[in-house]
C-alpha cells in the first residue's frame, strides 16, 4: 500500500515535472522561430509575478480560471466531462451583468451578493440542462455540452447586441455595471480571487466531508456499484452538473463584477477550455486547482509583455498548455522518461461511453 | 442473482448494416425528401431550390468525412473526439502547404500537394490519438480533447495572415453540357473534386465495413476483441492501423474547408464541425450510408440558415439561425442516442491475453 501522502507527492512531481518539460519544448518552439526563449521566459516573469501590479493581474487572469478548472474537476468527480465551462460561464457573466447593472436601489451588501448568484444560477440551469439530457436520454455530455457552447455564444451575443446593448456604443457589451454590483480591489489585488479560494475550499469540504460528496465520487469510481449502493445515480449526475455550472457560471459573474464591469462577449473567449487543463494539471484536487489556475493566469498575464520585449506570440501560451495536457494526460511520458517504475499510474478514467442512460 | 445473470450479453452481436433491417423507413424518408424537393422546385422557387441543395450537398461533405473518421474509430473500439482537432491541422497544413510552393509547382500541383499532406496532418493525429489510448492509456475522451487543445494551440501560434493561394480555390471539376441541365447540373454536376472523392469514399467505406474481411475484423474489434486475439490476429495493431486511417479522412475534410470551400485558413475554422460530425455518426447507428443521411439532413439545415439570412421576407437575427446546427444535433443526440447501440468494446484500453 501506498500512503495518501505519498501519493499526493507523486501527483505533484508528475505536475511540477510536465509543466517544466513543456516550458524546454516551448523554449525549443521559441528558438526554432529565431528568437530567445531566455528573454522571452524572463519578460514573461516580468509581467506575471515581479511586483504587486503584475501579480495583480495574474490573480485577475487566475480568477475565472480557478471556477473553471473547479467546473471541470468537480464534473469529474463523478465521471462526468464538463466542456461546456465556457458556455456556462458566458451565460454568468450575462447574467450577472444584467442584474448588475438592471438593478439600482440595493445597497452593496445586497446588491453585490445577488449579481454574483444570479451569475452562478445561469450557468448552473445551462449545465442543469446537459445533466437531465444524459439522464433521461443518455446524450452524452461532451457533445452536448460542446454544442450549448456555440447556443450560449449566440445566446449571449445577440443578448448583449440587441435588447441589452449599452446604445451610446456600436459594438456589443451592456451598459456598466453599477458600483454596488462591482467586487472592489484591495490595492492591486482583487478580492474576485479570494472569493474563487474560498469556493475551492467549499468544493473539497464537500467532496470529502459530507455523505452527498462521498454519493458524487461513488458514482465516478463505478456506477453499477453506486446504484447497488441505493445512491440514485441519476440525481447524482443531474446535481453534479447543476453544480459543476454553478461554478462556472459564478467564474462569470466575478469575471463580469470584478475585472470588466460590463459584459463583454468578446472578453471571454478561451476561459472554459482552459479549465480542462487546469483539472487535469490539478488531477482534478478541488485544492490543486489554485496553483495550477495560478500558473496558467501567470502565464495569460505575462505574455502581452513577452510579445512587446522578447517578440513571441502570446500563442506560445496555448501551446505550452496544450503540452501540459498531453503530459499530465499520458503520466506515462514521463514516467518512461525519468525511468521511474510506475507504482501506482492513478490514471484519470472517465466514467461512461456513449449513452450510459 | 438469476435475474442479474440474464441481463449478461453473452453472444455479442455482430451487427450488419441496419439499413436491411430498415428498408422501409428508408424508402419512405427518400419519397418525403423527393417530394418535399418537387413541390419546393415547382411551387415556390426554383432558383432558391436549387441553390438550397448544392449548398446542401457541398456542406455535408466535411461532416460526413468527419463521421467516417468517427465511425472508423469506434467500429474499432476507439472514440474519438479529437476530429476536430484533426480536422483543423489538417486544413491549416493542407493551406500553408498549398500557399508556400503555388510558385514552385503552380496551382494545380500546389493544391494537390496541400491536400495530400493535409490527409497525412490528419493521418498522424490520427496515429497520436491511437498511441494514447493503446500505448499510454489515457481516457480515449481527455485523449482526444488533448488533441483538439493541441491542434487549436499549434494552429493559432503558428497562424500567418494576409497568406494566399497562387491559383485560387480548388476548382469545380468540368462535365460539359451536364452542367446546363436544370437543378441536376447545378447540385450534382458543378461540385469540386473533394466532394466527389467523400461520396466515392462513402461507397467504399460501406462495402469494406460489410462485405470484406477488413470490415468484418474491424467490427469484431469494436465489439469483441478478445475474440480477435484467440485466432491469432493483433487487436493492437489492427486499432492502430485504423486509427491511422480514419485520421487521413479527417484530413481530407480538412482539406476540403481551406482548400475547396473557403480559399484560406482562419484560427478555429473547423467551428465544431468535428462535434457535429460525430453526432451524425450516431444519429446514422455507426453506418456509412447512416451517417450520410445525418450529414444531408445537418447540411440541409445549415443551408436553409444561409438562405434565411440572406432573405429579405424573414427577419430573425442571425445570432438564432447560427443555433440551429447545433440545437439539431442536441435533439438529434437526446432522442437518437438512447436507442441507437454503440460497439462494445469502445472506451477501454484492450490489453491483450486478459
Amino acid at each position: 500500500m501506498i500512503s495518501k501522502w505519498q501519493r499526493l507527492g507523486d501527483s505533484m512531481l508528475l505536475s511540477v515535472l510536465s509543466v517544466i518539460l513543456a516550458l524546454i519544448i516551448g523554449a525549443i518552439i521559441i528558438l526554432v522561430t529565431g528568437k530567445n526563449p531566455v528573454d522571452a521566459y524572463y519578460a514573461l516573469w516580468e509581467g506575471s509575478f515581479d511586483g504587486f501590479e503584475s501579480f495583480g493581474r495574474t490573480l485577475e487572469k487566475a480568477t475565472p480560471l480557478v471556477m473553471t478548472g473547479l467546473a471541470v474537476a468537480f464534473a469529474f468527480k463523478a465521471g462526468l466531462f464538463n466542456i461546456g465551462g465556457q458556455g456556462q460561464l458566458l451565460m454568468g457573466g450575462l447574467i450577472a451583468a444584467a442584474v448588475g447593472y438592471g438593478v439600482t436601489v440595493l445597497p452593496i451588501g445586497v446588491h453585490l451578493p445577488l449579481a454574483l448568484l444570479a451569475g452562478g444560477l445561469a450557468g448552473a440551469a445551462f449545465a442543469g440542462i446537459v445533466g437531465v439530457l444524459k439522464v433521461t436520454t443518455g446524450a452524452h455530455e461532451v457533445i452536448t455540452t460542446i454544442m450549448l457552447n456555440f447556443v450560449a455564444g449566440n445566446l449571449t451575443d445577440w443578448l448583449a447586441s440587441n435588447p441589452w446593448q449599452d446604445k451610446s456604443v456600436i459594438f456589443a457589451t451592456t451598459p456598466e455595471i453599477e458600483p454596488t454590483a462591482a467586487i472592489p480591489m484591495v490595492g492591486e489585488l482583487p478580492v474576485g480571487f479570494f472569493v474563487a479560494v474560498v469556493i475551492s475550499v467549499l468544493a473539497w469540504v464537500y467532496l470529502y466531508r459530507t455523505s452527498s460528496g462521498f454519493a458524487v465520487r461513488t458514482v465516478g469510481l463505478n456506477q453499477s456499484a453506486a446504484a447497488s449502493a441505493g445512491i440514485s445515480v441519476g440525481r447524482v449526475i443531474i446535481m453534479t452538473m447543476i453544480i459543476s455550472g454553478l461554478f462556472a457560471g459564478l467564474g462569470g459573474a466575478i469575471e463580469t463584477q470584478g475585472v470588466i464591469g460590463r459584459f463583454q462577449p468578446a472578453f471571454n473567449t478561451g476561459l472554459g477550455f482552459d479549465g480542462i487543463t487546469i483539472a487535469l494539471l490539478a488531477r482534478t484536487h478541488p485544492i490543486g486547482i489554485i496553483p495550477a489556475a495560478i500558473l496558467i493566469g501567470a502565464m495569460d498575464a505575462g505574455s502581452s509583455r513577452m510579445q512587446f520585449h522578447a517578440g513571441v506570440d502570446p500563442e506560445i501560451v496555448e501551446i505550452i498548455s496544450a503540452v501540459i495536457l498531453v503530459l499530465v494526460a499520458a503520466p506515462v511520458i514521463i514516467q518512461i522518461l525519468l525511468r521511474h517504475r510506475g507504482k501506482d499510474q492513478s490514471l484519470l478514467q472517465l466514467g461512461g461511453k456513449w449513452g450510459t442512460g | 442473482m438469476s435475474n442479474q445473470s440474464h441481463n449478461y450479453q453473452l453472444q455479442p452481436q455482430l451487427r450488419s448494416s441496419t439499413l436491411s433491417r430498415g428498408e422501409k423507413t428508408f424508402v419512405v424518408i427518400l419519397l418525403v425528401v423527393i417530394a418535399g424537393i418537387l413541390i419546393s422546385y415547382f411551387g415556390y422557387d426554383s432558383t432558391e431550390t436549387t441553390a438550397v441543395m448544392a449548398s446542401t450537398l457541398r456542406q455535408s461533405t466535411p461532416l460526413l468525412l468527419g463521421a467516417l473518421c468517427g465511425l472508423i474509430g469506434e467500429r474499432s473500439g476507439i472514440i474519438n473526439i479529437g476530429i476536430e482537432g484533426q480536422m483543423l491541422m489538417a486544413a491549416f497544413a493542407s493551406f500553408y502547404i498549398a500557399a508556400g510552393t503555388g510558385s514552385l509547382l503552380g496551382g494545380y500541383g500546389a493544391l494537390a500537394l496541400g491536400a495530400f499532406c493535409g490527409v497525412g496532418a490528419g493521418m498522424i493525429l490520427g496515429w497520436f490519438l491511437g498511441w494514447m489510448s493503446i500505448a499510454l492509456k489515457t481516457d480515449q475522451i481527455i485523449a482526444g480533447t488533448v488533441i483538439n487543445i493541441l491542434a487549436f494551440g499549434v494552429t493559432s501560434f503558428f497562424f500567418f495572415p494576409n497568406k494566399t493561394l497562387t491559383g485560387g480555390k480548388i476548382k469545380q471539376l468540368d462535365f460539359g453540357p451536364l452542367e446546363d441541365v436544370p437543378f441536376f447540373g447545378k447540385v450534382l454536376y458543378s461540385n469540386p473534386p473533394i466532394t466527389y472523392i467523400a461520396l466515392i469514399a462513402l461507397v467504399v467505406i460501406h462495402i469494406a465495413l460489410f462485405r470484406t474481411r477488413w470490415g468484418l475484423r474491424t467490427r469484431v474489434t469494436g465489439e469483441h476483441p478478445s475474440a480477435l486475439d484467440t485466432v491469432g490476429i493483433n487487436v493492437l495493431r489492427k486499432r492502430y492501423i485504423n486509427m491511422t486511417l480514419a485520421g487521413g479522412i479527417a484530413g481530407l475534410a480538412g482539406a476540403y474547408l481551406s482548400l475547396e470551400a473557403v480559399g484560406t485558413f482562419e484560427r478555429n475554422m473547423t467551428n465544431g464541425r468535428g462535434f457535429l460530425a460525430l453526432a451524425v455518426m450516431i444519429f446514422g447507428r455507426w453506418t456509412p450510408i447512416g451517417a450520410w443521411g445525418g450529414a444531408l439532413l445537418f447540411a440541409f439545415a445549415t443551408a436553409m440558415q444561409t438562405q434565411l439570412d440572406l432573405s429579405d421576407s424573414v427577419n430573425i437575427a442571425p445570432q438564432f439561425t447560427g443555433m440551429v446546427p447545433y440545437l439539431v444535433t442536441i435533439i438529434v443526440l437526446a432522442g437518437f442516442v438512447g436507442r441507437a447501440r454503440p460497439p462494445a468494446a469502445i472506451g477501454v484500453p484492450y490489453e491483450p491475453g486478459k
